[in-house]
């Protein structure tokens, strides 16, 4: 049933495909999951903390993102951004982002409520003892944040962070909505210009299978390694 | 040195601590006793702050531990305190546990850091774990080196919250070794404690308490020779009978 399909499309595309497609989807990948985290932690602290209000805003914040189609708010984002720009900034014409950076923030601060959950249940999962023994110690509050609860909350929740980023990695592939070329795009772009749709579709599922799969098998391997002996 | 003076603690309508008063001179040994839930534990934290408090006041080297003005983490930084469930920071060896807070708090370089907390480590007998991490070791080990954490920052007193109590019972005598080592030395300590024995051994006095109250304060001697309260009598009876 294969007969008619033309493989070599892949092999013609392909520096196209993972040199200018991968390299956006990777590079995209790790800057969202590196300021997700930051953001995320951040957010978790704020939600934790005692100081009256913030941590409703940091928990409306949360609730708000994790309640919308992430496509919504890439589209909401790229279209919406230059003119609240120009709006602030008094311009006289919307102020162009840039794909790229619209599609990192959108990402950053949208990954950043679920990296907030998963790191607010890893500060969670250390006893409150650890927090009391810093404190007993004369620790301030971010010594003992920095140097004994996160470094723990981190450790523990490593295997799920990673697991968020590699649903982050997939989720990258809806910047094709806003006309971005990454691994998906670019597939994307030379199916519809050769016509071999399912040629290409199947390649790039394929892809996208394997390098999550290999993903989920290092994230397991390196759980067992950095576990902390109890 | 320590002032506790008409301490009371709630949590929300239930009261875990009534009118609490007792002082520590200098260099004393204060073993606090009694059965579990009466309060022991809540006062000793409410001396470093750990716990809040709403009446009362509690001073420590003159310096009033409920006053907001107070800069608690200073304070704290100058009374060590030994938990029962150790609380070493798993994910630092035993060298970094002694060295952080000594780093971090007090300012202290890195190689007098080390240095202390390895003339500490050979006090409480453990200098062959400096690079173990505490999980390596066990539960007297980790308690001895929890004390020795603490007295690297150079308390001028130490709290102890049943420091044995998490033990398996072949390793209490390493522990309390350690500390009547330190009493000896002429630390001022609060403990509390089930271990009658190290308190007859080494403290000027005991406090009892019992549902939220101290009912009891008196000389060792005292309160193992004639307990005013039947409180008390009934508790010694029941905990001294093996």
């Amino acid at each position: 049933m294969f007969s008619n399909f033309d493989w070599d499309v892949i092999l013609r595309s392909l520096p196209y495909l993972f040199l200018d497609g991968m390299r956006f989807t990777i590079m995209l990948t790790l800057m969202a999951t590196g300021g997700g985290i930051v953001i995320g932690t951040l957010l978790a602290l704020a939600r934790l903390s005692n100081i009256p209000g913030l941590s409703h805003v940091a928990g409306a914040y949360v609730n708000l993102i994790r309640s919308m189609p992430l496509v919504l708010v890439i589209f909401w984002f790229y279209f919406l951004v230059p003119y609240i720009g120009q709006w602030i900034t008094g311009a006289s014409r919307p102020i162009q982002v840039g794909a790229f950076l619209s599609a990192l923030v959108t990402f950053t601060l949208f990954e950043a409520a679920y990296f907030c959950e998963i790191m607010r249940a890893g500060i969670q999962s250390i006893p409150r003892g650890q927090a009391q023994a810093a404190q007993a110690l004369g620790m301030g509050y971010w010594t003992a944040m920095g140097e004994i609860i996160l470094p723990q909350a981190f450790r523990n929740m490593v295997p799920v962070l990673l697991t968020q980023t590699i649903i982050l990695f997939q989720d990258t592939s809806l910047v094709y909505v806003i006309s971005v070329t990454d691994f998906f795009g670019a597939a994307s772009k030379v199916a519809q210009r050769d016509g071999r749709l399912v040629e290409m579709y199947l390649f790039a599922a394929a892809v996208y299978f394997f390098i999550s799969l290999a993903a989920s098998f290092w994230v397991r391997r390196l759980q067992h390694r950095i576990a902390i002996i109890r | 040195m320590i002032t506790i003076s008409k301490v009371s603690k709630w949590y929300g309508t239930m009261q875990v601590l009534k009118n609490c008063s007792t002082e520590v001179a200098k260099g004393e040994v204060v073993v606090v006793c009694g059965p579990s839930g009466s309060g022991k534990s809540t006062l000793i934290k409410c001396v470093n702050g750990l716990e809040p408090f709403e009446e009362g006041t509690i001073t420590v080297d003159g310096i009033s531990v409920g006053d907001p003005k107070t800069n608690l983490p200073k304070l704290r930084a100058r009374i060590g305190m030994v938990f029962q469930h150790f609380e070493l920071f798993p994910h630092l060896s035993v060298m970094r546990n002694l060295s952080l807070a000594q780093i971090k708090v007090l300012g202290r370089d890195a190689k007098a850091a080390d240095e202390k907390g390895r003339k500490l480590l050979e006090r409480v007998g453990l200098s062959a774990h400096a690079d173990k991490f505490p999980g390596q070791l066990s539960g007297g080990q980790q308690q001895r080196v929890a004390i020795a954490r603490a007295l690297a920052m150079d308390p001028i007193a130490m709290l102890f919250d049943e420091p044995t109590s998490a033990l398996d019972p072949e390793m209490i005598n390493e522990v309390l070794d350690v500390m009547v080592a330190l009493a000896k030395d002429g630390m001022t300590m609060i403990v509390v404690t089930h271990e009658m024995g190290f308190a007859r051994k080494v403290a000027n006095r005991v406090v009892f308490m019992d549902k939220g109250e101290i009912v009891e304060d008196a000389p060792t001697a005292d309160f193992f020779g004639k307990p005013r309260s039947e409180r008390a009598q009934v508790f010694l009876s029941k905990i001294l009978q093996n």
